[in-house]
């Protein structure tokens, strides 16, 4: 017969019971969002989680961000137990913070410490986009000023690693009020000659880009990163036109001279080092 | 140009028809309704209080935006004598959604920035219906660096929906010129006062807004994200901005609570656009005083209490652990 040629289209997809999903242990395996690839999770961790095959990114939280970056047991933390408040009783903003905390086991959207990266003491600020999407409120930012306060007090270079949607809309003026704050501390510690180097990463928008994302001696970027002041969907509804698929990546601003470099993850560490080397003695010129 | 009237302002507008009306009718009739026109001037006199002594946040807001509310130029003319204006960033244009210059303030050389607002279509498209690119920021910068070399103070009025959220805008460096205006503001030797006259719409407001005193006009507006855009983002839906003008806490009020302004400059009766020479005389007066107070002190001073200032915003506590 000639429909036997053609074979029948199934007409569903099979969804995998829920106890079959389960079979496969929660990690064991890893998906590429960008070349569709799968790998051994272990292998794309080995990796500083960048996809072998393409080169993605992968959101790196900051404990691991840490563990790339410092010599071992150097790192102390500080203001580990700062935590938000709801200053504008805001809906459901406590319950939101609680579930981030439980979540991502960390008590605010940005972890701040010092240590020594390849011998060299330097103050960071890490940003963990897990939480709230590493939107900034009175904590980020207070955590954020102290880390700059402190790397004036010690004379240490100040390093941040920024990921955020931008300022905390649920702490409204007083997230505002958080990116004058911390230029306000950089421009201290840079009268004060503190090298400051940022890198951002994805994503590094809005209030944060702003401010002080921005205000490194050194501005770099991790490459694919989303980084720009207004978000794109509000971009083309005012001008009315599509944007450029590589619209606001790191690669984009490079090449509109808004970046210093791309640095890929696993050449991040050596990078740093060599400017750090480059700038001794300390980070504040005596 | 005929006056707007907003919603909420209605009955005391119909109100005032009313009696112009009855007013009309006695003096071309014989009938005396003077003891009618009476009453209803008084109750006129009560309705006028209750209604604009009890605004709403979104009322405020609508106020704020009004298309007739004086705007930079119009307070520079009435508080400033010699006023120059000066244009371009020497980097890539001039960008007419910020206006600056230099001018005298009671015999005092200053420097003035300003986001400006176009009264017309017309001039709403040619200043970007006062929505900066990058060059107006560093247009402002340039000349507060200038106002810094000759120790001119500087007052900035701010009035903005926001930093224009264009192409172009993010390919010259929107986040790096707001980001630049904030660190470089903080350094500056001389008094910066700010004052919010009408919208003060986030990043783009506060990249003229990192000074030693703020103020807000009563009816003015301070805020992380228009009302609208609050609603959109957090409640998915933009019809309740409403609600959110409430929740965000964008008032003077609301930021004299929050204890991030200085002062509230009183509006008259039904807004700023009623008398601008009147309300000019309102601002004039805390421009002046603000003035006084931060001239007398040493740049480190100044320097320090605009740290300290701005170091104790925020709301936090600490988890015993």
């Amino acid at each position: 017969m000639l429909k036997d040629f053609f074979s029948k289209k199934k007409k569903y997809a099979t969804i995998p019971r829920e106890e079959a999903k389960q079979d496969v242990p929660e990690g064991l395996m890893q998906k590429c969002p960008q070349c569709k690839k799968i790998f051994y999770r272990k292998e794309v961790h080995k990796h500083l989680k960048v996809c072998p095959n393409c080169g993605y990114h992968h959101p790196l939280t900051a404990w691991e961000r840490i563990d790339s970056l410092f010599d071992e047991n150097t790192f102390v933390e500080w203001d580990k137990n700062m935590i938000s408040e709801n200053p504008l009783d805001f809906p459901d903003y406590a319950e939101k913070l609680e579930k981030d905390r439980k979540k991502s086991g960390l008590n605010e959207a940005v972890v701040t410490g010092k240590g020594k990266i390849n011998g060299f003491p330097s103050a960071v600020a890490i940003m963990d986009s897990r939480y709230r999407m590493g939107s900034m409120g009175s904590v980020v930012g207070e955590k954020i000023a102290r880390a700059i306060e402190n790397a004036k007090e010690e004379n240490l270079p100040f390093i941040i690693f920024t990921a955020s949607g931008g300022a905390r809309m649920q702490e409204g003026v007083l997230s505002l009020m958080q990116m004058t704050k911390t230029s306000i501390a950089i421009e201290r510690f840079s009268e004060a000659g503190g090298l400051m180097i940022s890198i951002m990463t994805h994503p590094t928008t809005g209030g944060v880009s702003a401010s002080f994302a921005s205000l490194g001696d050194f501005n770099f970027a991790e490459p694919g990163a989303l980084i720009g002041f207004a978000g794109r969907r509000i971009i083309e509804q005012t001008i009315r036109e599509k944007l450029p698929e590589d619209f606001q990546t790191a690669e984009f601003l490079l090449k509109h001279g808004q970046l210093d470099r791309v640095i890929h993850r696993q050449e991040m560490k050596e990078m740093l080092t060599t400017l750090l080397d480059i700038h001794q003695p300390g980070g504040v010129s005596e | 140009m005929k006056d707007q009237v907003l919603p909420f302002e209605k009955p005391v507008v119909e109100l005032k028809q009313k009696i112009a009306e009855l007013k009309k009718f006695t003096s071309d009739s014989d009938i005396d309704l003077s003891s009618e026109i009476q009453k209803l001037e008084d109750r006129l006199e009560k309705l006028v209080e209750e209604v604009y002594g009890n605004m709403q946040p979104w009322d405020r807001v609508q106020m704020a935006r009004h298309p007739q509310r004086p705007t930079t130029l119009d307070y520079i003319q009435e508080i400033f004598e010699d006023f120059i204006e000066l244009h371009g960033d020497r980097l890539y244009g001039d960008d007419e959604a910020i206006v600056a210059g230099v001018a005298k303030y009671k015999g005092t050389p200053i420097t003035v920035i300003g986001h400006q607002r176009g009264k017309d279509t017309k001039e709403n498209i040619r200043r970007n219906f006062g929505m900066p690119h990058p060059e107006g920021y560093r247009k402002a910068l340039r000349l507060m660096k200038q106002a810094d070399k000759f120790k001119r103070p500087i007052i900035c009025f701010i009035d903005t929906k926001g930093a224009y959220p264009g192409k172009a805008a993010e390919e010259r460096g929107q986040s790096e010129a707001i980001a630049r205006n904030l660190k470089e503001m903080a350094g500056l030797k001389v008094p910066i006062i700010c004052i919010v006259i009408g919208e003060g719409g986030s990043g783009g407001a506060l990249a003229l807004g990192v000074g030693d005193r703020i103020h807000m006009l009563e009816n003015s507006t301070y805020s992380v994200i228009s009302p609208e855009g609050a609603a959109a983002l957090l409640w998915k839906d933009s019809n309740l901005a409403q609600k959110a003008a409430e929740t965000m806490k964008i008032t003077s009020y609301d930021l004299k609570e929050l204890n991030i302004i200085d002062e509230i400059i009183p509006e008259l009766k039904g807004g700023a656009h009623r008398n601008i020479k009147e309300q000019a005389k309102n601002i004039d007066k805390v421009l002046h005083a603000s003035l006084q107070e931060l001239i007398s002190l040493s740049s480190e001073e100044l320097l320090e209490k605009r740290w300290e200032k701005y170091k104790n915003i925020g709301k936090y506590t600490t988890l015993s652990s």
